[in-house]
């Protein structure tokens, strides 16, 4: 019932975020805002398992590129596909690589997963960079399409709106989560995993749907990327800014529930987005990696933390 | 594909001389993570900055690269000092070293990279010196001088580092803080002094193995990332803390290294080492040379 509650009171907040943009009537808004909403996605999914299960995830860059280049097979494969179909597959080839990954990794220490994912993300780059089907180091060119079938309107609204829709459903999921017998779970297995084991909780199984579930969703987001940039090379897909900024926002804005995430990636999105534009983008960076260390030297529990006693 | 000895051997002698290079690259992880249990990712982002340094020395004062790198050791073991301070402070007396250590450490390898860019910008470093270039030939085998020095220079760093562990005072107090914290505790010793002066050691192994980085291949600040997976598959595979371990797997990752460039083509090679660390993982996480 609550989570009916929230569902719809989060619908409402995408659609005045719709709305306000649209009365800006500046495409840039459009341009931007797309980034944003991607990271608040981006860094809901990495917190369902960083934040509530404690498995530090540096291969955000990974799943997110491997949605993308899912999308540029199947724009070259099956181009009538309409464009949350191809998320969903995308998505569910991320999870399935999460869940492959997770499952020769999790029954180790955390800090041995968190190794692994950085070396998944250099393996499918370089699996990527010789596969010349999608463009092999030279990357691919994708024609983006002037308009949806299934939306009026430019199609960079319709990438902005995909997107909304996304973060709602991820927001609402890892909230959800968070009061569910599964986060619960979760949160006992970033507490005490030895103690969580004795007491019963399946640890693996639930590392594993946490696994799963965050690189789909990573994979979701990234799979309108090619239609977004319209150009794709996997310098940039896998770049590791990502996984920088999916991991400072969450740590930023606090890891321990679903609205921290939401606030870091916010603020720091539209804080890079600004910075971009007015200062230099490696300047931009430089910023996210100083916030970064000063929030986690200074505040461990990021912004949510100082509202909380 | 023309099997030939020639080819065969010159990869073998490659791949061996590479490999004696990765260990050099690996000591310093092999010390703050095998030994001192801190999962310091950014220790390639230091080597990068000892090839700036190196570079800086070399071009613009015109010293030999690995001569000022050594000169140079003090000042990377005050900047390990420096940041294991704050790790100490921040994280491990807090109890909390886990994700936020980690962030920690993958923060400031962002940081020191976009410096680095920002800095000198992306365009590939040279360094200057008398045996970069000319090679040994014994039959059909090339010995270029460009990997051995780095082969002699590394092998001498890691040997100086085990005379020290073995030897020394302090050097026996890191390896009792590798084996029990707790018991050093007990017997009034600090851990996190002698464990400040260890993982000042392993960074200002960095000046070093930048040094000679920078001899081997020209340097662009983002190659620190090739290096990440190479060194954590190396100091996993060596069975954690384990110096003689180090070596031998740096030289079976050199040499796989070498086959699969000579045979497949360089794009594949950095997939190698990944693949190594991740069946590893999956396989034997001890190590090679691990107990249990």
């Amino acid at each position: 019932m609550r989570n009916l509650l929230f569902i719809l009171l989060a619908i409402v907040a995408a659609v005045a975020t719709f709305a306000a943009a649209k009365l800006i009537g500046n495409a840039y808004v459009f341009f931007a805002g797309y980034v944003v909403l991607q990271y608040i996605v981006l860094a809901t999914a990495w917190n369902i398992l960083g934040g509530y299960t404690g498995y530090v995830n540096f291969g955000t860059a990974a799943f997110f590129a491997l949605g993308a280049y899912t999308t540029v097979v199947l724009h070259k494969t099956v181009p009538f596909l309409p464009l949350p179909a191809m998320m969903l597959v995308g998505g569910v080839i991320s999870g399935v690589i999460g869940l492959g990954m997770g499952y020769l990794t999790l029954r180790l220490r955390g800090t041995f997963f968190s190794i692994a994912t950085l070396a998944m993300a250099v393996v499918a780059q370089t699996l990527i960079t010789n596969w010349n089907f999608v463009g092999g180091s030279r990357g691919a060119y994708i024609i983006r399409p002037a308009s949806s079938p299934i939306f009026p309107g430019d199609y960079i609204q319709y990438l902005f709106v995909v997107m909304l829709l996304l973060s709602v459903i991820s927001v609402s999921a890892a909230r959800a989560i968070q009061h569910s017998r599964l986060g619960y779970g979760f949160s006992a297995i970033r507490d005490d995993e030895a103690a969580a084991e004795a007491s019963g909780v399946p640890t693996l199984r639930l590392k594993l749907i946490a696994t799963a579930l965050s690189g789909g969703l990573m994979g979701m987001a990234g799979a309108p990327l090619p239609y977004y940039v319209t150009y794709l090379d996997p310098a940039s897909g896998f770049s590791l800014s990502y996984a920088v900024n999916t991991i400072a926002m969450p740590l930023i804005g606090g890891t321990a529930t679903w609205l921290g995430p939401v606030i870091g990636a916010i603020l720091l999105g539209t804080l890079q987005q600004v910075a971009t534009v007015t200062i230099s983008s490696a300047l931009s960076l430089l910023l996210v990696g100083l916030l970064l260390v000063g929030f986690v030297i200074a505040a461990p529990k990021g912004i949510v933390g100082w509202f909380t006693r | 594909m023309d099997l030939s000895f020639d080819l065969l051997g010159n990869a073998l002698v490659s791949g061996l001389l590479l490999g004696g290079f990765y260990a050099a690259v690996t000591i310093g992880v092999t010390i703050s993570f095998g030994m001192l249990d801190i999962v310091n990712i950014a220790h390639p982002a230091f080597i990068i900055l000892g090839s700036y340094t190196a570079y800086i020395a070399n071009s613009v004062f015109g010293f030999d690269p690995i001569l000022s790198s050594i000169v140079l050791l003090p000042a990377f073991y005050l900047l390990g000092v420096a940041i294991y301070h704050v790790y100490d402070v921040s994280f491990e007396r807090r109890g909390d070293a886990s994700i936020r250590g980690l962030a920690f450490f993958f923060g400031l390898l962002f940081i020191t990279e976009v410096t680095l860019v920002l800095t000198f910008g992306v365009d590939y470093r040279l360094v200057d010196a008398p045996y970069i270039g000319p090679s040994l030939h014994f039959g059909v085998i090339d010995l270029p001088l460009r990997l051995l020095v780095p082969f002699v220079v590394s092998l001498a760093l890691i040997g100086a580092l085990q005379l020290f562990m073995s030897y020394t005072f302090i050097g026996r107090a890191v390896q009792a803080v590798a084996q029990d914290p707790m018991a050093l505790r007990l017997m009034a010793a600090n851990p996190s002094k002698i464990k400040r002066i260890a993982f000042g050691l392993s960074i200002a192994s960095a000046s070093v193995a930048g040094a000679i980085l920078i001899i081997i291949q020209p340097v662009e600040p983002s190659i620190a990332r090739d290096y990440i997976g190479r060194i954590f598959a190396i100091c996993v595979m060596g069975g954690l803390g384990s110096f003689s371990g180090t070596i031998v797997a740096a030289m079976i990752l050199g040499i796989m290294e070498s086959f699969t460039s000579t045979f497949y083509g360089p794009s594949w090679s950095p997939a190698v080492a990944f693949g190594f660390l991740l069946i590893t993982l999956a396989i034997r996480p001890a190590g090679l040379f691990g107990r249990g």
